[in-house]
């Protein structure tokens, strides 16, 4: 809840929107030890993401998958002096309370995990803690927001190591807000009811031209070229989840895509960081998926 | 004139934006050779770790240093961090400023925090106190020589200074809509 007084105010959505503001053009990484989160932060990730299971074998072990131990978190938190993340289940807004009361400093409500309500998502307003959602499509980008989310990720396909979902999503996203800035007025409203989003959002997003908050890209990113060509579409920075403590070097790889981050636009650059990286994670052709086997479908 | 903002990593768009707002040329930085053609130079809020980290790989700290002793340098959050002269528990980084400053030392983002604050170098007929939105910001601890604190909160900690050309907020004037510290650093590098 925000508390203020004469002159401070807590937990407002422009300090929550502003943390993602400072994290752009950086690099978050999916950690499960202290160990691993050292070396996300000595690479030079912006945030690390505390999971018991990196997506890749959440896919392979199945099974119901939750929120983390709140004790690992805490040393995931101890350990760095970085942001903190952490996933809760779509719905699940104890969970949710139980991160912001160990003071994480992001909460993702994530559809890695499995979902704890098939039908709504948490009311993410009176959470000091600042929420990130993700989504395939500026609707459902726009109704998270609407919740009150203060930063949204492209799903892409999480733990696959392939990047075509993160690309068609972020595609999606932000070819849709270049055709709503064509739009007449007097469309919006219809416009609105079509992707089931907020009118006053919509709205705003047709004037500035962009996500009302800030756009991050995951799932299925595995290279420094990966997290380059989701730079070069548009988004604001890159989730990289089992891409990296499932590739041969982790540390070498996790630098490398930091460096191809900031220097997205410079080839030779991208050359240079992406030699010698060892074996990428093995990864998930996406077509080899069943339909029930694909996260991005789970949020509505 | 023509503004550098350190483009690393972090919240550097927005001050771009700010800057064009106002009618001044806004370049981003991220090599040695972007910095030739300025007068200024901004270093944005982000993660001062990464940020300096990716400084220092791309041969940046030096070639900033001596930049510093010329034009105008600003930096905010982050940016404040890497000018300071020390940094409590951690080596300084740029080191130019006379500062002592703590990171995150108003805890983590559930403490994040703005208020309004009464800064007199910007009031110029302006009574408007000015947002100062703080994200898991920084603490100036001390002020040394001639650097010189020009804001506090309302408790007495001092968020802001200035030495010489060179000036440092913990909070982020580029997240707010008041551009009257974009302003005040732009006739510091016409001075």
């Amino acid at each position: 809840m925000s508390e203020n007084n004469a002159s401070k105010t807590v937990g407002s959505f422009t300090v929550k929107v502003g943390l993602a503001q400072m994290l752009k053009g950086g690099v978050i990484m999916d950690v499960v030890t202290p160990e691993h989160a050292v070396i996300a932060g000595n690479a030079g990730a912006v945030a690390v993401m505390a999971l018991e299971r990196v997506p890749a074998d959440i896919r392979e072990q199945g099974g119901v998958a939750r929120m983390s131990d709140p004790g690992l978190i805490r040393e995931i938190m101890a350990s760095v002096s970085i942001p903190v993340m952490a996933k809760c289940r779509i719905g699940h807004f104890v969970e949710a309370q139980i991160l912001e009361s160990i003071g994480v400093d992001y909460v993702d409500e994530s559809e890695v995990l499995t979902p704890a309500d098939e039908q709504y998502h948490v009311d993410k307003h009176p959470f000091k803690v600042p929420f990130v959602c993700g989504c395939r499509n500026l609707g459902e980008a726009l109704r998270r927001i609407g919740e009150g989310a203060a930063m949204i990720r492209t799903k892409g396909e999480a733990g696959t190591g392939d990047v075509v979902e993160a690309v068609r999503h972020a595609r999606t996203v932000l070819g849709e807000i270049r055709s709503l800035q064509q739009k007449p007025d007097e469309e919006l409203m219809s416009y609105a009811k079509s992707i089931g989003a907020p009118y006053e959002l919509v709205k705003q997003t047709k004037e500035t031209g962009r996500m009302p908050v800030v756009n991050f890209a995951a799932g299925g990113i595995a290279t420094p070229a990966d997290a380059a060509l989701m730079m070069q579409l548009g988004v604001d920075g890159v989730f990289v989840g089992s891409g990296i403590f499932k590739s041969g070097d982790p540390a070498s790889r996790a630098k490398a895509i930091v460096e191809a981050t900031t220097h997205f636009n410079n080839p030779e650059i991208l050359a240079k960081v992406s030699e010698n990286l060892g074996d990428p994670m093995v990864g998930i052709n996406i077509s080899s998926l069943t339909e029930n086997e694909l996260l991005a479908d789970r949020g509505w | 004139m023509k503004i550098g903002v350190l483009a690393l990593q972090g919240a550097f768009i927005e001050h771009i934006h700010i800057l064009k707002k106002i009618g001044v040329q806004a370049t981003e930085v991220r090599l040695v050779k972007d910095l030739e053609p300025l007068n200024g130079l901004i270093i944005p809020g982000g993660e001062s770790t990464t940020i300096n980290k990716l400084a220092k790989m791309y041969d940046l700290i030096l070639p900033v240093r001596r930049f510093a002793e010329k034009k105008v340098v600003w930096g905010t959050c982050a940016g404040m961090i890497l000018l300071a002269k020390e940094i409590k528990g951690e080596p300084a980084s740029l080191g130019v400023m006379d500062i002592v400053v703590e990171r995150n030392a108003f805890g983590r983002q559930v403490d994040s925090f703005e208020e309004m604050l009464t800064i007199s170098k910007l009031q110029n007929g302006n009574s408007k106190p000015f947002p100062a939105i703080f994200i898991r910001a920084p603490k100036l601890i001390e002020a040394r020589n001639n650097a010189k604190i020009i804001a506090r909160l309302t408790d007495g900690t001092a968020v802001a200074a200035i030495q010489n050309k060179l000036l440092a907020t913990a909070f982020h004037p580029e997240l707010s809509d008041d551009d009257r510290f974009h302003r005040f650093f732009l006739a510091l590098a016409t001075a």
